[in-house]
């Protein structure tokens, strides 16, 4: 078995595993001679963009990731921000798209899996898991089977290990068709004084794998990440990996007893690159070197290379870094919860990683030139052709229709503004009961037990915003993810990222993360709200095109006291209906629901947006939830007002169980107060508005509130009846506008 | 008055049983892990929902094997209050304490949501609490929960009384558009001859508070120790 045999490295391996001449010249140089096989797989997937992020660092430095409650920023499995009560809660968003594009089940379950780990690994119990998700035209019959095998893989196995569904988004557009993004969001609750990092401090200290054994799957998984899709990408398929949630629930329940019990000093999760990152970011975290063993790592196949076991990215593993003398007590936990346990090493203090197989030597690389001399590159930027095109679209060249219901019902009817009930029904959306706002308002909302306080947790990005405006789509994403919080009662503590953009050696694509980045950015310094966590999955292409820019927003939100928890729909008739924010600038289409689905067109600018009048807008919210003056709160985006009124009528499923009910509330409302054409009003996706109603007897003092923060607001009218009313504009049946919308994603999956 | 919440590796609501005893019921309860060989003098038995062994095999089809079942049927034989939600009930209907089988959902698909549960027995420990007819609004969220058996034992179960749950609209009608799951009769909980192991596919343990939308759920739990405190 000591014999295992090494092919021979050159060039042209190094381009098989996706390094590029000069960063195997480099490679050579740190080394000071040639790279051993074992040697140059390593340094091929920790210089993968997935483990490097070589072309998003400079990016990255733009976010403020610093505010008095962020316990933890990036850098680590994930991030943290404290809810007081010696609390935290822990966040982080991936992506999976590149697996979930060729094995849609195994690729979305096992993203579930990684992100699962991201967290426990902290300390923190998992909580609630969101996913963002973005796929081609239903009317293709491949997306269907994306999408559909996407949502079981996300419904076994999230439901299978006990962690509740709690939300996310689901956008169709055909940019999406053949490269899907899925994204997965895991929240985490943590004591604050019981925080676990992934350091390998100590020398002497023992390295232990834990968990599931090693096996050849996912070899490469990182590398395959970096790279684009093509139509050869389907032979990839066994680098993705199996996910098995059952072994997941136990390794959670059994590293949470661990962390719990104080033995260890370190502990991360085998993710992308499985042993090869997370034993050497540990290493590099606590400025230690390590010595490992191979043949002592559980393995389930024979005949395993070492290369192959560093490589391997078989799920439900993780890496516990530990005094020997804790070593019997640590084994009997994971045997407890029959799983492996094994001591496969020691900490060391030469700063070195060296790979063994019983007494020979595999590799031998500084930890500092693997992870700090990763290569690091600004790539060029050039800005792509079609934005100065699609501003000279003027809207007022788009003919009026005459039926504006018939328009509702098509943008309602629309898979991305449809109902998501067929998603979310799949998915355990209340395990571990703490759900107090189901999948279907702006934001979930969880309570935490043993204080009067929740959370509020919401996902956005519009990439068709992105793609016609990166700035402002960057900025709108965190405006609105703000929006939908504030909308919850919640105020926002800090949010997740996953950058998912196309191949950055496009100099257009590289344009569109850049700018796309500052927008973020920028809405992060005046929301203040710091990034604390996140992710980037670049090359995300098909054979023609990139995908639209979409970098996805996770953001967590507190409300102070669970009486302060706000929905999105009418609560009773005689409610007055009014419109905050920006009520006076002209209705603006481009990049609308509406001109896509009504006129077959992606054109014009993305929305204007102010981030200070955002942010008093939010305030206000907040001010007038805590007062208790607002019965229901909507955000205003995709769809436009129109939409944003008519899901306000459409009654929540929890006091609504039966799915054909009556529908939910009417509403006769009256737009002549808002400047513009009549689809515009309607449509229009304006930002910084958010629909509200009060009970009658509040009405004035909703008023003199909004007019103390300087916040326009117009009453457009009552709750009441069993039709969506708007004076001259929209007249339908409630029930029969909820039919639509509801059976839409059904009728599409039949 | 001491409850047990059975764990089997893979199970996921045994917390969310626990809870529902100790906050709402402020009674003991202890966990009771799957390879234990005693019930430890508890007084009702809890086999919660999850995945028990990951279901990789047909749900609840090895958890049956496990040592502490033995104790769960001995515990049933002498006439000990026995509930099975959801995976639980899955568990009682393999190791034989109740009759039939779980078929996957008529929609392939697992599903989340809160459904209307027609009250057909009262009379039970389980159930003295509710009045006949009364309808429970409380979530089911299974993949598993089409509820099926042959002619002759959903006629002996119609006939005497042991079907405990229905699902129904929200007017208290059972019938085929009232059926999420394809449940022959829209059956959703039965119970054993004496009337002692209720297997019910919905969450009453979810249903506990007005916070996280319906209370109904507490009023099983509430008969439970109704039941209890009276002997």
């Amino acid at each position: 078995m000591t014999k295992h045999q090494e092919p021979a490295v050159d060039i042209k391996l190094a381009r098989s595993f996706g390094l590029n001449q000069e960063e195997f010249d480099s490679i050579q140089r740190i080394m000071g001679r040639m790279p051993s096989y074992t040697e140059l797989g390593i340094f091929s997937v920790l210089w993968s963009e997935h483990c490097s992020y070589k072309n998003s660092k400079p990016l990255l430095k733009l976010f403020p990731t610093r505010a008095p409650q962020v316990l933890q920023g990036p850098g680590e499995n994930a991030g943290i921000v404290d809810i007081g009560d010696g609390l935290g809660i822990a966040m982080k968003v991936e992506s999976h798209n590149h697996p979930s594009a060729i094995e849609p089940y195994q690729g979305a379950a096992t993203g579930i899996g990684g992100i699962l780990r991201d967290i426990f690994t902290m300390g923190a119990r998992p909580i609630a898991l969101m996913d963002p998700l973005y796929f081609g035209s239903l009317d293709d019959a491949h997306v269907r089977h994306l999408f559909s095998g996407v949502v079981s893989g996300i419904a076994d196995y999230g439901n299978c290990v006990g962690i509740p569904t709690v939300g996310g988004s689901v956008v169709f557009d055909e940019s999406y068709t053949t490269n899907p993004l899925v994204n997965v969001m895991c929240l985490g609750l943590v004591e604050n004084k019981k925080i676990m990092r992934g350091f390998a401090s100590g020398p002497g200290n023992l390295v232990i794998a834990v968990g599931a054994t090693t096996g050849r799957d996912g070899i490469h998984g990182a590398t395959f990440a970096s790279e684009e899709l093509s139509e050869a990408s389907s032979a990839k398929r066994p680098s993705v990996q199996i996910g098995d949630p059952f072994t997941k629930k136990l390794l959670l329940e059994a590293t949470l007893e661990l962390i719990e019990s104080g033995l260890a000093v370190g502990i991360q999760d085998m993710g992308a690159a499985g042993l090869t990152s997370s034993s050497i970011e540990m290493a590099s975290r606590a400025g230690t070197g390590l010595e490992m063993d191979m043949a002592k790592v559980p393995l389930r196949e024979t005949g395993m290379t070492p290369y192959e076991i560093m490589l391997s990215e078989s799920q439900e593993r993780m890496v516990v870094v530990a005094p020997k003398e804790n070593y019997d007590q640590i084994k009997a936990i994971f045997d407890k919860w029959e799983l492996h346990c094994s001591s496969i090493g020691v900490v060391t203090n030469d700063g070195h990683v060296r790979i063994k197989w019983g007494e020979k030597v595999f590799a031998d690389i500084p930890v500092k030139a693997l992870v700090d001399e990763a290569p690091v590159y600004e790539r060029e930027s050039r800005k792509p052709g079609y934005l100065d095109k699609l501003k000279q679209f003027i809207q007022n060249d788009i003919k009026e229709p005459k039926d504006h219901n018939k328009s509702l019902n098509s943008v309602l009817s629309a898979p991305t503004i449809a109902s998501k009930r067929w998603v979310y029904q799949q998915y355990d959306h209340q395990v571990r009961t703490n759900t107090a706002v189901l999948p279907g308002s702006d934001a979930a909302v969880l309570r935490i037990r043993g204080t009067n306080k929740a959370i509020g947790i919401t996902t956005d990005c519009n990439g068709r915003y992105c793609y016609l405006n990166p700035f402002n789509g960057g900025a709108i994403a965190v405006a609105e993810a703000a929006r939908n919080l504030a909308c919850s009662g919640a105020k926002p503590l800090g949010l997740t990222d996953c950058l998912n953009f196309g191949n950055p050696y496009k100099p257009e694509v590289f344009y569109q993360m850049k700018q796309a980045v500052e927008g973020l950015a920028e809405a992060c310094k005046v929301l203040e709200v710091p990034v604390i966590s996140g992710n980037v999955s670049l090359y995300n292409e098909s054979l023609t095109h990139s995908v639209y820019p979409t970098p996805l927003i996770g953001m967590v939100g507190l409300i102070e006291d669970v009486s302060h928890i706000t929905t999105q729909w009418f609560k009773e008739a005689g409610d007055i209906v009014f419109l905050a924010g920006d009520i006076q600038s002209q209705p603006d289409i481009g990049g609308s629901e509406y001109l896509k689905e009504v006129h077959g067109q992606v054109n014009g600018d993305a929305p204007a947006i102010d981030l200070q009048a955002e942010k008093k807008l939010h305030n206000f919210i907040g001010e007038a939830i805590k007062a208790g003056l607002v019965c229901s709160a909507h955000d205003c985006s995709e769809g436009g007002l129109a939409v944003a009124l008519a899901e306000c009528c459409f009654a929540d499923l929890s006091s609504n169980p039966s799915p054909d009910g009556r529908g939910g509330t009417g509403l006769t409302a009256d737009l002549s107060g808002l400047p513009g054409r009549g689809d515009f009003k309607l449509f229009a996706e304006n930002q910084s508005r958010v629909v509200l109603s009060s009970k009658a007897e509040d009405v004035e003092k909703l008023v003199s509130l909004a007019k103390k923060y300087s916040i326009d607001i117009l009453k457009l009218g009552t709750v009441g009846g069993d039709r969506l009313v708007i004076k001259d504009l929209i007249d339908l049946p409630v029930a029969e506008a909820r039919k639509t919308w509801e059976e839409a994603i059904p009728n599409k999956m039949k | 008055m001491k409850f047990a919440v059975i764990t089997f590796p893979g199970s996921n609501c045994d917390y969310d049983c626990y809870r529902a005893v100790k906050d709402h019921l402020k009674c003991q309860v202890e966990y009771i892990w799957h390879r234990e060989h005693s019930l430890n003098n508890c007084d009702c038995v809890i086999l919660p929902g999850g995945f028990s062994y990951g279901d990789y095999l047909r749900t609840g089809a090895i958890a049956r094997f496990s040592p502490i079942m033995q104790q769960v049927i001995d515990f049933a034989d002498k006439g000990g209050p026995v509930i099975g939600i959801c995976n639980g009930f899955q568990i009682l209907l393999e190791s034989g304490l109740l009759p039939g089988a779980m078929l996957v959902n008529r929609n392939l698909q697992f599903i989340c949501q809160t459904v209307h549960l027609k009250v057909e027995n009262n009379r039970l420990p389980f159930t003295n609490r509710l009045t006949a007819g009364q309808l429970l609004r409380v979530p089911i969220a299974h993949k598993e929960g089409n509820y099926y058996a042959d002619d002759r034992t959903i006629k002996e179960l119609e006939d005497n009384g042991r079907v405990v749950f229905r699902y129904s609209d929200g007017s208290g009608q059972a019938d085929e558009k009232s059926n999420p799951n394809g449940s022959l009769n829209n059956i959703a909980g039965i119970t054993n001859k004496k009337g002692n192991v209720l297997g019910m596919m919905p969450h009453p343990e979810r249903a506990m508070e007005q916070l996280l939308g319906s209370s109904d759920g507490a009023l099983v739990f509430d008969s439970i120790k109704n039941f209890l405190g009276a002997n």
